[in-house]
């Protein structure tokens, strides 16, 4: 076998070898490569900074742990900005896990925020079932659909929950979203019907399909998308984290495989033309 | 009369949900609340239905020694340790049988379902998904060959968007003039994906909004029957 037909056949175990490595150097030894703000993040970023402060805000946990280390530290990002400027977090889950992940999300945040109380500046209404369902029925009657908190607690006793009836009250929604139910089913219902601004972050390979969101009716104000985008809203909030961290070893991923597509298609030129 | 009735009931709901959302007033609108909350009631019900059933899948395919049936044990044990350990002692915000159980807590720093879940599930969760990025890789490899004009194409749009997408392709043409702004990768990805993929997104939403509208029109006009059960 001649070097060019080895080309395009190397064996797939030194490809998984060549990507851990391109992974786990990064993560040790920080690179600290520029993460530059796009459009569509810094729109979720304006939209959470121009919203009144001691408004109240609905952000959906719609992930589970396979996806945490692209969505989490969106919503830990998100969360510390909302927090800063004083809004009112009002937390739910369309998926089983979302319930867990949004406590945890909170552990991280609050030892910057001590005056920060659960009940008063923000909640965890839990889970519910029904997807779209759950949204329009919030959208009719909320307290009716999330009775009680996360941790069975009628949802009357938590002054955060005080008049909040339906989406009127609300300043915006923030879905962070894996799949479906998510982004699209609070876009649909929460915008579309109800008018009310939404925004929200997803998974990168779920951001062509959200992408026709982001249009001038501005269906979704702005999208947060992958571990990039998690890492320029990071920077926005001046809060490196772990998606900037993590950025230096998808960037090395990403041109480890572009160089291997380069190499495979050399060794496919030439042995096209030596036959 | 077994095919009749559920047929009704998809139609007179069917229909109420339809009318409901273009005069959302009295009778309409509160009956489509009341349905939304059934609905709600209902899926809650499902979820049991769906543990139930996923304990007699197992047990099936353990008591009939169906190939690798050893694995079949372990996720039921797993099903069962996530189970008691949600009954008796809860999580964060919700007690369980045996209430807050401080001397655990003290233990483990959380409650043995929130420290399984974090400690085993989350990791193992993320190392899954996490494993598609070197399958990524090796497909990445033998796929995108320029073997003809369209491979061509979708070979240089992935990887102008790959590298657009990371902070490497911004460091790489961070050197170009304002004047050659579009040539800037991530800017050259932004156009990629706004343009020319959402203008097929759109299409395939479209189609596919089309053929909800068709698909829903049959099942409540009664067309489509294979929910039923049957053909």
């Amino acid at each position: 076998m001649s070097l060019f037909q080895k080309l395009i056949h190397i064996d797939r175990r030194i490809i998984f070898i060549l990507i851990f490595f391109g992974t786990a150097v990064p993560l040790l030894l920080v690179l600290n490569l520029p993460v530059e703000v796009t459009k569509n993040v810094k729109n979720v970023y304006k939209m959470v900074e121009e919203t009144p402060e001691g408004s109240p805000v609905i952000i959906s946990f719609d992930y589970d742990p396979s996806t945490k280390p692209e969505i989490q530290p969106m919503a830990v990002a998100i969360i510390q900005q909302s927090l800063r400027n004083k809004l009112k977090l009002i937390c739910i889950a369309l998926w089983p896990m979302g319930v867990q992940l949004c406590n945890e999300a909170f552990e991280q945040v609050l030892p910057l925020f001590p005056e920060v109380k659960y009940g008063i500046d923000y909640v965890n209404l839990g889970y519910k079932a029904g997807g779209m369902v759950t949204i329009n029925h919030m959208a009719k009657d909320l307290p009716s659909t999330f009775p009680t908190d996360a941790g069975g607690i009628p949802i009357d006793e938590f002054p955060i929950m005080k008049g909040i009836n339906n989406f009127s009250k609300i300043g915006f929604v923030v879905g962070l979203s894996a799949g479906d139910p998510g982004l699209k089913q609070w876009v649909m219902v929460v915008h579309d019907a109800y008018g009310r601004p939404v925004a929200g972050g997803s998974t990168a390979v779920q951001v062509p399909y959200l992408l026709p969101y982001v249009n001038e009716q501005q269906q979704l104000t702005g999208l947060v998308g992958g571990l990039k985008g998690a890492a320029e809203y990071e920077k926005l909030i001046n809060q490196p984290g772990f998606a900037t961290k993590g950025m230096d070893a998808q960037s090395v991923a990403h041109l480890i495989i572009i160089l291997l597509i380069v190499i495979g298609n050399v060794g496919f030129f030439i042995t096209k033309r030596t036959k | 009369m077994r095919r009749q009735i559920p047929l009704f009931i998809t139609f007179f709901i069917g229909t109420i949900i339809l009318v409901s959302e273009f005069i959302p007033h009295k009778p309409f609108g509160n009956i489509s609340t009341t349905l939304g909350g059934w609905f709600l009631i209902i899926s809650g019900f499902a979820i049991i239905l769906g543990q139930l059933n996923l304990f007699k899948v197992n047990l099936t395919k353990i008591s009939r020694k169906a190939p690798n049936w050893q694995y079949y044990i372990i996720s039921l044990v797993c099903f069962l340790i996530m189970l008691v350990c949600g009954i008796l002692w809860g999580t964060l915000r919700q007690p369980g049988l045996l209430y807050n159980s401080e001397g655990l807590v003290a233990f483990f720093g959380l409650k043995p379902f929130d420290y399984i879940f974090k400690y085993l599930f989350e990791n193992l969760s993320a190392t899954m998904f996490s494993l598609l990025a070197f399958f990524m890789a090796s497909a990445s490899y033998r796929a995108f060959r320029a073997r003809n004009a369209e491979s061509t194409l979708l070979l240089v749009a992935a990887v102008l968007v790959m590298l657009g997408r990371t902070t490497i392709g911004s460091t790489l043409t961070g050197w170009i003039p304002d004047s050659l702004t579009y040539l800037h990768l991530p800017n050259i990805a932004n156009f990629i994906m706004e343009y020319l993929n959402t203008a097929g997104q759109r299409a395939i939403m479209i189609c596919a909004g089309l053929g909800v509208i068709g698909s829903s029109l049959r099942i409540i006009l009664g067309i489509e029957r294979s929910y039923l059960g049957g053909r």
